[in-house]
């Protein structure tokens, strides 16, 4: 079987004093029939990726196949095939639902009834109603559905749930797993990494325009040999305020932890067993004269998959972060 | 699906466009209001009546009085005396037209009889006239004989005023700021909203947007030129002296034109901004130069083959032949030659330059 898509050392600079190397040469292979996730924060050139493959920007280097085709020689059937939502366009306001996927729907030789897109996206209740009087999440499904619209095998879904409520996030996990169970497959970029956790069957993590790791959620987590996070704060006595603040690695070297970082002002432990580790670092905490002032203990998480690799945290970018 | 006509992609992207305009009523009521008001007010101030009454000055001096009740007897003159420097000032501010001197005689010709000077600005026409209309009534009332028998025939009928030039005129401007407008900020809308990029994610046909963006603008035009022609008809008496199909094919053919024209200076511009400045300068010197309030031909011989080139001259020239003088299909094809490689020419070019993302 053809792979659904399979980039091979993809770059991309953006001409300018001094360029911008969004791609950094990035290898890629999809299976279809895959919810894939690309991860990663603002400006780690997911977009840039996921916009070349489809077809609507042109690399650098090295060379996009979606669905075993080229861009250079079968662009138009690769567009028969292919449906997409782009991060930040605006459809008509002044049409109605029905009418903008009407539109998108006469674009493919095959596609759906967009009435049973809309159906498929739960908006039969707003068939007629104009864009411009649709919600945030409502809009964001008409945009799904204009993608749903040519029957495509291969969805690309750019931020699909930034911005929306947690009730339009479900929503949308739902149209997209539907989707992924009639078979086809989807290519989705996002920074939050619940909704990674949940839905993709892999996902690659990206920073600065490389490929960092790619695995299942569940695998990735699983390398760390982490499965628990410990974050806690502490302060000095009222007698000892003007003593310096213990180090970063505060706490490392302590039965049962792995690893201890400051992440985001907060004190991390990378923690194998908490019931081991946990005693031991109130012990330490009592044994300089400290008071612990928070505490609490986590699941590891995708995060801590991207804070492993990249040396920092997902926040920590220096680009501002919605966070969910 | 895709065999029947409604769900041609040329069909769904001009309903969009069309439904697009429609629902925008303040859009739609300034593009067809903006050319009435401006033929009812052009029509108002030039409307056709014999010319005002001509101001003479007389400058004081010895004779003076005389001359004053010489020209007086010609009922159109209206004779003011003054100082050398009133006169002056009269004439330059334009209350009068033209000042008359006595001078101290030379009487060469005839005894007895006083010099005159006339002092007025040649490039005035009514200077020029006034001089003309007071040397007459002055030479006559010295005793010159006429010659020769003419009789005068006034012609003030339909057709030759200036609101049946000025209508051809403004169909013209209506077409062009309809066209390069309408299609221009639509399309630079859609790019700023990501829009033309979206669709080039789908497996839609370049040629078949660019189509259905001209096609929709020439529909749009159609009833903003009816009511034109109608109000000019019935408010000014405007008829049109050829046919309607020769009418009908030009204002399809300058729609077509200026649509693309349109397209052609948005088909880069990524910003309102940009594309605004863009269409005024593709438009001013059209507004000048293109003959829609008076004559191209007024331009000096030398800048004419550019005049006559640009895209608006020979539609407003062929919608003038017809509508004015009855000319035939034959009689303008000069004219729908040029409109028609402006349009295919500006399609070609915007279609290769065009910025989708």
């Amino acid at each position: 079987m053809t792979h659904a898509i399979e980039c091979r050392q993809l770059t991309k600079v953006w001409p300018g004093n001094p360029p911008v190397e969004a791609v950094r040469g990035i290898d890629l292979v999809i299976e279809q029939g895959l919810c894939f996730g690309v991860l990663g924060p603002n400006g780690a050139g997911k977009t840039t990726t996921i916009e070349i493959c489809e077809g609507l920007l042109t690399a650098t280097s090295g060379e996009a196949l979606v669905l075993g085709k080229s861009w250079n020689v079968q662009a138009s059937e690769i567009r028969e095939q292919i449906g997409i939502s782009l991060q930040e366009s605006r459809l008509s306001e002044k049409l109605s639902v029905l009418e903008t996927l009407t539109l998108f729907r006469s674009f493919y030789r095959n596609g759906l009834d967009p009435k049973e897109v809309i159906a498929r996206v739960s908006l039969q209740e707003k068939m007629h109603a104009s864009i411009k009087s649709l919600s945030g999440g409502q809009r964001q499904r008409v945009s799904v559905a204009t993608a749903l619209v040519g029957n495509p095998r291969l969805l690309f879904l750019d931020e699909p749930t930034t911005g929306l409520d947690p009730q339009s996030r479900r929503e949308l996990w739902r149209i997209i797993t539907d989707f992924r169970e009639g078979g086809g497959t989807v290519l989705l970029t996002t920074h939050y990494m619940d909704e990674a956790e949940r839905l993709c069957d892999r996902v690659a993590i990206f920073d600065r325009g490389r490929i960092l790791a790619e695995d299942s959620p569940r695998k990735l987590i699983a390398d760390l040999g982490v499965e628990h996070v410990v974050e806690f704060s502490v302060a000095y006595t009222k007698d000892h305020h003007d003593r310096e603040q213990p180090a970063e690695t505060f706490g490392s070297g302590l039965p049962g932890v792995i690893s201890a970082r400051m992440e985001s002002g907060h004190r991390c432990l990378s923690v194998r067993e908490p019931h081991v580790a946990i005693p031991a670092l109130l012990g330490l905490i009592s044994e300089q004269q400290l008071q612990l002032t928070s505490l609490t203990t986590r699941q590891a998480s995708l995060e801590d998959v991207f804070v492993h690799y990249a040396g920092r945290s997902l926040n920590d970018s220096g680009q501002e972060g919605v966070s969910a | 699906m895709r065999d029947s006509w409604k769900m041609h992609p040329v069909t769904q992207l001009f309903l969009a466009r069309f439904r697009e305009f429609i629902r925008q009523p303040e859009a739609v009521f300034w593009s067809y209001v903006f050319p009435l008001v401006m033929m009812i007010a052009l029509g108002l101030a030039f409307r056709s009546e014999p010319l005002e009454a001509i101001s003479i000055a007389v400058q004081e001096g010895p004779g003076a009085e005389t001359l004053i009740s010489l020209l007086k007897k010609e009922p159109s003159f209206v004779v003011s005396g003054g100082s050398a420097e009133e006169c002056r000032r009269q004439l330059r501010a334009g209350q009068s037209e033209l000042i008359v001197v006595v001078e101290p005689s030379v009487g060469q010709i005839a005894a007895g009889l006083p010099d005159y000077q006339y002092v007025f600005d040649p490039t005035r026409p009514g200077s020029v006239h006034a001089r003309n209309m007071a040397d007459d009534v002055l030479q006559r009332a010295a005793g010159r004989q006429d010659i020769l028998n003419t009789s005068d025939q006034e012609v003030t009928e339909p057709g030759s005023r200036y609101i049946d030039f000025l209508v051809p005129g403004l169909i013209g401007m209506g077409l062009m700021g309809g066209g390069v407008w309408g299609v221009g900020f639509a399309i630079v809308d859609m790019r700023i909203r990501q829009l033309l990029k979206r669709f080039m994610g789908t497996p839609m046909k370049k040629p078949h947007f660019i189509i259905a963006m001209i096609f929709s603008r020439m529909v749009f035009m159609v009833p903003e030129i009816v009511i034109v022609l109608i109000v000019s008809r019935l408010l000014f008496g405007v008829k049109n002296h050829g046919s309607y199909a020769t009418v009908a094919l030009l204002i399809v053919l300058g729609a077509f034109e200026f649509a693309g024209i349109g397209l052609l200076i948005a088909c880069r511009a990524r910003t309102l901004e940009a594309v605004s400045g863009l269409m005024n300068l593709a438009m001013v010197p059209m507004w000048i130069g293109s003959g829609i309030f008076f004559s191209a031909k007024r331009f000096p011989e030398f800048v004419q083959p550019v005049v006559d080139l640009l895209p608006l001259t020979p539609l407003i020239a062929a919608l003038r032949h017809v509508m004015q003088e009855g000319a035939g299909l034959l009689l303008i094809l000069p004219e729908l030659a040029i409109i028609c490689i402006w349009g295919v020419v500006t399609f070609v070019v915007a279609l290769k330059l065009f910025r989708w993302e």
